[in-house]
């Protein structure tokens, strides 16, 4: 199969606490912290948005990959914040990129998963032969509306991928499969600013069902173990939902800990499960294998399997680690968080 | 007021999403704009795609911007020398005016200029941060 060729990361330097949205929503600060198992969440900077992270993060995966950009096949972004209710957002991030115009591009939308489906879509047309390198991105600047329990893990960042040939790979695509179902337990309706979910219900029936059973699904068909993974990454709405999935299955706080992004920096949405491959990405060594298992509300999962090849060490040093990202950041007020999100300007 | 055309800056793409400028067939020397002619008196010149890399030369804050930016105030401002040689005028953004110094070393990112309106096209280009 194919594999991942080069990766990058890009998270915006602004931070807000827990504390401070609490204090405004007149909110238990400890509850919620302790409730969602996070104590801040990222900010985009008021110049911006899906497009932006999506360059960002997708120049760190040329730098990794050392292609001829001109080769790159496909662009395709997934995300549920596009900056266009109509225009892709695929097609700026292209140009952007300086990679030609002989390319298919579309943007993707599946809540939290359409990042992953886009590793899949590329996987399958580097494995057809009908293109050489595809990009694959996740990158949201998730809204929240105020008060709402999602306004303390709603963030901002994305990761970016170049698929390609598997002799190319820093890591290879050994397995992938999805579980899907019409489950509704969020969504945000056309014109809505804000999306809406089914409180509890986002839970059991919707992201363990789906989270549990593509991961079933995949170590069926790959005949693995948990115990043969280095790492293991699984979707993070927030910092308790994927801790209670890995002691479901039996993935020790080593295994998990790598990819788990969402306590320093809250959920980024299409960007959330592969910014946790992205960091472990950062950090593996040759012959780890990785787990990931995304999850996107409406409602499906994609699990895929990795292995870490010999170009990763290489590859690992030619641009940021989802870590430095993490490291940079600034504190901002609630205001401020307003006047970022385009709260106040509208 | 905000251009409601796209065009124009569809025009700039090249040089506002890649930073491209033009380099001097005889002496070298590196510009963003394009120039007529070269003060070595040469009238040819190749395209370079600049590093996004500098160093700022001269910098300053904006309190009352255009209307494009008036929601991104205050916000800096500097003339960057690129490490080419050429030298670019961009606004720096994720940085306060007082972390700012002359020779603060800076690199080229991608942002959003300014929306035309609420149905216009949203303008894309080059800023810069400081290197971190």
């Amino acid at each position: 199969m194919a594999g991942i060729v080069g990766w990058g990361s890009y998270i915006p330097k602004y931070r807000i606490k827990a504390e401070t949205i609490a204090e405004v929503q007149n909110a238990d600060a400890a509850a919620i912290k302790a409730g969602l198992g996070l104590t801040e969440k990222s900010v985009p900077g008021k110049d911006e948005d899906t497009a932006t992270i999506s360059v960002h993060a997708a120049r760190d995966a040329l730098a990794r990959a050392g292609i001829d950009r001109k080769q790159i096949g496909s662009v395709y972004v997934g995300s549920e914040s596009h900056p266009y209710a109509v225009k892709p957002t695929a097609s700026i991030v292209g140009e952007a990129l300086d990679i030609g115009n002989a390319y298919m591009a579309v943007d993707t939308e599946f809540a939290c998963k359409a990042g992953s489906a886009t590793i899949q879509i590329n996987a399958g047309l580097v494995d057809s032969g009908m293109i050489k390198y595809g990009l694959s991105i996740g990158a949201d600047t998730s809204q929240a509306e105020p008060g709402n329990a999602l306004e303390y893990s709603a963030a901002a960042g994305g990761a970016a991928f170049i698929v390609g040939p598997n002799s190319e790979s820093v890591a290879t695509l050994d397995y992938t499969c999805s579980f899907t179902s019409d489950t509704p337990d969020f969504w945000r309706r056309a014109m809505q600013a804000y999306p809406s979910h089914a409180g509890r219900f986002t839970g059991e029936p919707a992201y363990f069902k789906h989270v549990s059973s593509a991961t079933d699904m995949i170590l069926k068909k790959s005949g693995a173990k948990i115990t043969d993974f280095k790492y293991v990454v699984f979707h993070m709405p927030n910092g308790k939902f994927p801790l209670r999935m890995a002691k479901q299955f039996g993935a020790t706080k080593e295994q998990i800990e790598a990819g788990l992004v969402v306590t320093k920096i809250g959920n980024t949405y299409s960007g959330s499960s592969i910014l946790g491959l992205a960091s472990v990405l950062d950090v593996a060594k040759p012959g780890d294998k990785i787990l990931v298992t995304s999850y996107g509300s409406g409602s499906g999962s994609d699990a895929f399997i990795f292995t870490a090849t010999k170009k990763i060490t290489e590859a690992q040093k030619k641009a940021r680690k989802v870590n430095d990202y993490i490291a940079r950041k600034e504190y901002i007020t609630y205001p401020q968080y307003l006047k970022h999100m385009e709260g106040i300007h509208q | 007021m905000f251009r409601e055309s796209p065009i124009i800056r569809w025009r700039n793409y090249s040089d506002r999403y890649k930073l491209r400028g033009y380099k001097c067939t005889k002496c070298s020397a590196t510009y963003f704009e394009y120039k007529g002619m070269c003060p070595c008196g040469n009238l040819d010149f190749t395209e370079i795609d600049f590093s996004g890399r500098g160093k700022i030369a001269a910098f300053t804050q904006i309190h009352g911007g255009p209307e494009a930016f008036e929601n991104k105030t205050p916000y800096c401002v500097a003339v960057i020398d690129l490490v080419e040689g050429a030298r670019i005028e961009a606004q720096v953004m994720d940085c306060k005016y007082e972390d700012l110094k002359i020779g603060t070393e800076v690199e080229a990112v991608f942002r959003k200029f300014y929306s035309s309106g609420e149905k216009g096209v949203i303008h894309y280009g080059t800023k810069f941060v400081p290197k971190f």
